[in-house]
């Protein structure tokens, strides 16, 4: 029967055909033992700190802070990672586990590539086989990005079902799991699916907010007032949060895709605009019409351009300890360029969600308070879609 | 015993499998009753999902044909009360956790009793989620109907034993689709079942032909069929009823002589 631990409140679960439960309780058993294995946790933060260069800077954005004129600006420089992201957080510790557990191949879904280029890093310093699903839109809006894992050695599906982006990735990574289980690990890239995934993709980002909490407290001697951060399915974001969870003083906010706007049908914006529903292995708030079909959602945004949102998000919203906003696709450009101009840093357009929110937000907070916005990954990849989005065409 | 059990009584069962509305809810119809009027036992009904993560391209391909022209949840539930004037069979649903979610499980298990269907297949919910759906499929007298895979191992007598309506054994790893060879060790799993259950049991994934549907029928207490009709419905369109008739009867003939 369906057991509590599986759930966060009334979100979780394990909705996943028959074929795949053995797999995800052989997954359960494995990260139940290796957690706690000295052996393992040295190995994962020998290459957190050799390989994917943790901890992560928290860089107090000055330039940002004096021309919004209120609150103090962090920046928790997830940018700054091996391969550009958050995402070698999980990825790392996720290969580092399907390798104990004898797995020689990895399966990976990807929206913008971040996650993806992660999965193939992750396989190819491991020497382990990789397989990445992405959605045939995704492909192109991300060319750089498949070639990327291809020079790491991965292959790269371009999936044609349904809507040809991120839901439709996960799909098709959740059938090819299906056919071929004994040598293979679904490396899934966030805080979603079945019991055991959102919670051992939330353990592995945690280390975003316990290095945020560690640096905030030496540099200010107190913990911040609001941690921001984007939220598709939700890893970097439930990452950010983790550690802050029980400081009920720390406001937590999570920004969402709002696409052309959450009045709009292209949209991602889940909280805003979902419901609550059952879908890839969870029971959640998606974006679906009134007879259940998932929505066909949009943002300019591969990463964040997904119709759910991971179980623990959706909790934390139910319980109102996080609350979430919904940042549109205008408001994410001006903040690419925003920050660009403003710190010399390209965030991630997924990345800029975040900052959008922070420009709003910290105007109105006094000059003593303070926000820490997780910049979750850089805006290499972005450059060439966001010229496109100004009307300039550019060739990658 | 129910209406289910019963048609594995006296044969073994040959049990097609048809995605309501593709290519749309009239051909539908006729097709279902063409499956009835040539010797199906049961007759699976497919609600179309957006996002069918158990099947493979021939049925996620029906889905969204479906969809796209117009199928809804409310249309399925519309054709099956007009079919119960004419055929008594049983008749199955199968589709996807978030179909009976969204539309309210008391609503939708209430039009279930309305329209005299007698179970109900959920690939996305497994033994350890049934009791989501289990209490008002009980209410309603709708078999939740289980799935069985090749890597269920010692999970099958758990979920043998709580079986309603049949056990429906997967034949291979994979999604839904043709397979020219099924290598799974069907009888070592049909013996778990029966060693836990009187439920029947009936084999479904890759069968597509006669020979396949007569030898997974003789491991077994039945055979599925999806894709193969799915096939013959994409490819005849609105004149797939009389090819479909054609098809279901020389499988129920392989199937009852076994």
């Amino acid at each position: 029967m369906a057991k509590a631990a599986h759930y966060f409140g009334k979100h979780g679960g394990q909705f996943i055909p028959e074929t795949l439960m053995n797999a995800v309780i052989e997954l359960e058993a494995a990260y139940e033992k290796y957690k706690k294995d000295p052996e393992f946790i040295r190995e994962l933060e020998d290459l957190l700190q050799n390989y994917a260069n943790r901890p992560s800077l928290l860089y107090y954005a000055e330039n940002m802070t004096k021309d919004l004129g209120g609150a103090k600006i962090y920046l928790k420089r997830e940018d700054l990672n091996h391969t550009g992201a958050h995402k070698i957080n999980n990825v790392l510790g996720q290969a580092l586990l399907a390798k104990k557990m004898g797995k020689t191949r990895l399966i990976a879904e990807t929206g913008a590539g971040q996650h993806g280029v992660a999965a193939a890093t992750a396989a190819a310093l491991l020497k382990m086989e990789c397989v990445v699903f992405m959605g045939e839109e995704d492909t192109k809006r991300q060319a750089l990005n498949v070639y990327r894992m291809k020079l790491l050695g991965t292959k790269v599906v371009p999936v044609t079902s349904g809507t040809k982006t991120l839901k439709d990735a996960v799909s098709e990574a959740m059938r090819e799991w299906t056919s071929r289980i004994s040598d293979t690990h679904y490396l899934l890239g966030s805080c979603m699916g079945p019991y055991p995934f959102p919670t051992i993709v939330r353990d592995f980002q945690a280390v975003i907010s316990k290095e945020t909490k560690e640096q905030m407290l030496a540099v200010e001697g107190r913990l911040p007032d609001y941690v921001l951060a984007c939220v598709g399915g939700g890893s970097n974001a439930i990452g950010s949060f983790y550690n802050f969870i029980e400081d009920k003083e720390v406001n937590l906010i999570g920004c969402e895709a709002a696409g052309r706007g959450i009045d709009t049908k292209e949209t991602a914006a889940t909280i805003a605009t979902g419901k609550m529903g059952i879908f890839h292995g969870m029971k959640s708030y998606f974006c679906q019409d009134e007879y259940g079909q998932i929505a066909p959602v949009y943002s300019v945004s591969g990463g964040l351009d997904y119709p759910g949102i991971g179980p623990e998000h959706a909790n934390l919203y139910d319980i109102g300890r996080a609350q979430y906003v919904a940042i549109t696709d205008d408001e994410a450009v001006e903040a690419f360029e925003y920050l660009s101009k403003m710190e010399g840093i390209i965030p991630a357009i997924e990345s800029a969600h975040a900052i959008a929110h922070a420009m709003k937000l910290a105007p109105t907070l006094s000059k003593d308070k303070i926000i820490v916005v997780t910049l979750s990954g850089r805006g290499d990849k972005d450059v060439a879609a966001i010229a496109r989005y100004k009307g300039e065409e550019i060739y990658e | 015993m129910n209406r289910i059990q019963a048609a594995f009584q006296n044969n073994k069962a040959f049990i097609p499998f048809i995605t309501a509305g593709d290519p749309d809810i009239e051909t539908s119809e006729k097709i279902i009753k063409a499956a009835a009027d040539n010797s199906a036992d049961i007759i699976e009904i497919g609600i179309p999902f957006s996002d069918p993560t158990a099947e493979g391209p021939v049925i996620q391909g029906a889905n969204l044909r479906a969809l796209q022209n117009g199928i809804t949840t409310d249309k399925v539930f519309e054709m099956v009360k007009r079919l119960r004037e004419s055929i008594s069979i049983p008749l199955v649903f199968m589709t996807y956790a978030n179909v009976v979610y969204s539309y309210g499980k008391e609503r939708f298990m209430e039009r279930c009793k309305e329209a005299s269907i007698d179970g109900l297949i959920l690939p996305d919910v497994p033994y350890e989620e049934r009791e989501e759906f289990a209490a008002c499929c009980e209410d309603a007298d709708v078999a939740l109907i289980p799935l069985v895979a090749p890597t269920s191992n010692d999970r099958i007598a758990m979920i043998a034993k709580e079986a309603k309506g049949f056990v429906y054994i997967v034949s291979s790893l994979g999604v839904t689709g043709v397979r020219s060879n099924i290598s799974t060790d069907i009888e070592a799993i049909v013996k778990i079942i029966r060693e836990n259950t009187t439920v029947p049991c009936a084999v479904g994934f890759g069968i597509s032909t006669p020979d396949q549907a007569a030898g997974m029928a003789a491991k077994s207490d039945g055979a599925i069929v999806g894709s193969a009709i799915i096939k013959i419905m994409a490819e005849q369109g609105k004149d797939a009823p009389e090819h479909v008739a054609a098809f279901v009867k020389e499988m129920s003939q392989a199937v009852h002589t076994v």
